[in-house]
């Protein structure tokens, strides 16, 4: 057990609601989505952010679903706040209005990740399934002028990435302070889509060709962060910097997650009603299940790599294989990476999909069962 | 956008980033967009320090007095660093 375990998570990832008026084919969401009328009241999230503070949580992230879709944003924002803790706000920027934005500077809200899905509005509307594109631009702006440091969010796939010189003048334009360049990791709704979002291998190195050249270019002004596809990789991720190790996800209904994807897994829920954070973070069978070495099976088990990326992902183990314990298929050394590889393979074929044309299959999109419309700003 | 930390510069916290002490770790921290970075002792009496009003040889005068002994590289090393990330903002007019 290494010591960062005892260290306690350094932030939580608070998912305040699954409804959300975009519908993004590669959302992070569970394919099934939480009811409004089941997510946490305000009162028990503050409670989760009081146990979070105890257990040593610096920073806490609000997201969703759209998280400006909580009437209590603010109120919750203004609490996390009040307990010292870093805040960030992870939205589409619908319904960021003026006097919304206020109201959370106000409460002290210290950061604004802002999701853009294209450089132009014919491709970003179609992919986010709704007319966004001018409210995201009129959105980035106003966090700056406000004050706040701006991360625009992309998430690349098949569809996006070869307009990457294109999106980054817009980062460049709307002067972002962070860019998150990140290729779409095949869980959920992605791993379902996966066909139309795969990237080939000549549209990656295009891509980080780009984005390599604009980190020089925008050195002090911008950071430009690339987060590769692990499906190109030799070896799998450090997933969160270990499971159990450094931070912690509560769903809209309570139940806490090592992970965005954990919920995927087949173990034990935990869930914020019906126990504390600091037991679910120390003692529940869901965060002790993969903590340290002691739980992997071979290669991993006599692995040199074994402590630099601890065994990978187990989402992406379970939903690639079926068992959650076996090797992170993205790594050379698994037996099963022939199935990574025959997906890479379908990606470079030349009958595979356009890149951004149709494709063979319908792509399914998380659609809640759920009002989404915006509440009134205030 | 210059690497160096001049003498007369005077070195402030960006506006986006809080220091404070972590009560569960018993150590000061810096706190930023997705980025928590531990302080040792010196890096937060620096940092402190960094108010705007002060130059970096005031900063480096008053840590020799404080640790009685000589701070200059230590003090122009870890300001560098953190300017370089833009945790930092040094003006010099």
């Amino acid at each position: 057990m290494s010591e960062q375990v005892l260290d306690g998570p350094l932030g939580v990832l608070a998912e305040l609601t699954h409804a959300c008026p975009l519908s993004c084919s590669y959302c992070s969401n569970p394919l099934e989505l939480t009811k409004r009328s089941a997510e946490l009241s305000t009162d028990e999230w503050r409670r989760v952010l009081d146990e979070a503070a105890v257990l040593g949580v610096l920073q806490s992230h609000f997201s969703g679903g759209e998280p400006l879709l909580r009437r209590d944003l603010v109120d919750l924002v203004g609490h996390a706040s009040g307990l010292g803790m870093y805040t960030n706000l992870v939205t589409s920027a619908i319904g960021l209005s003026r006097p919304r934005a206020e109201a959370l500077r106000d409460a002290g809200l210290d950061h604004v990740q802002v999701s853009i899905q294209a450089d132009e509005p014919v491709l970003s509307d179609r992919l986010a399934g709704i007319s966004s594109f001018e409210k995201k631009i009129e959105a980035a702006r106003l966090v700056k002028e406000l004050g706040w440091p701006l991360t625009l969010n992309v998430v690349l796939h098949r569809q996006n990435i070869d307009r990457i010189a294109a999106i980054l003048d817009w980062v460049e334009e709307l002067e972002a302070d962070r860019v998150e360049l990140a290729n779409t990791q095949y869980y959920g709704w992605a791993l379902r889509n996966r066909e139309a979002l795969l990237p080939s291998r000549e549209q990656l190195e295009h891509a980080e060709t780009v984005s390599r050249a604009a980190r020089e270019r925008l050195r002090g002004r911008t950071d430009v962060i690339y987060v590769i596809p692990d499906y190109y990789s030799r070896y799998p991720k450090p997933c969160m910097g270990g499971w159990g190790s450094r931070q912690l996800v509560v769903g809209p209904e309570g139940n806490a997650w090592p992970c965005l994807s954990a919920h995927e897994l087949p173990l034990p829920r935990a869930n914020v009603r019906e126990h504390d954070l600091p037991w679910i973070w120390r003692s529940s069978p869901l965060f002790s299940a993969f903590r340290g070495t002691d739980w992997m099976p071979d290669p991993c088990r006599s692995c040199d790599r074994r402590e630099v990326d601890l065994g990978g992902c187990r989402c992406q183990a379970f939903q690639l294989t079926g068992d959650m314990n076996r090797t992170d298929p993205v790594c050379v050394l698994s037996p099963d990476r022939y199935l990574v590889d025959e997906a890479v393979a379908a990606a470079n074929d030349p009958a595979a999909a356009p890149a951004a044309g149709s494709t063979r299959e319908p792509v399914l999109v998380p659609m809640p069962e759920v009002a989404v419309r915006p509440h009134r700003a205030d | 956008m210059t690497d160096t930390v001049p003498r007369t510069g005077r070195p402030a916290l960006a506006r986006f980033v809080k220091t404070r002490y972590d009560k569960a770790r018993e150590r000061q921290v810096l706190l930023g967009p997705e980025t928590v970075v531990t302080l040792n002792p010196t890096g937060a009496d620096i940092l402190a320090l960094c108010d705007g009003q002060r130059t970096v040889g005031d900063i480096v005068d008053e840590l020799g007095r404080r640790y009685d002994r000589v701070v200059d590289d230590e003090v122009i090393a870890f300001l560098e660093r953190l300017a370089s990330r833009r945790w930092v903002v040094i003006t010099d007019e």
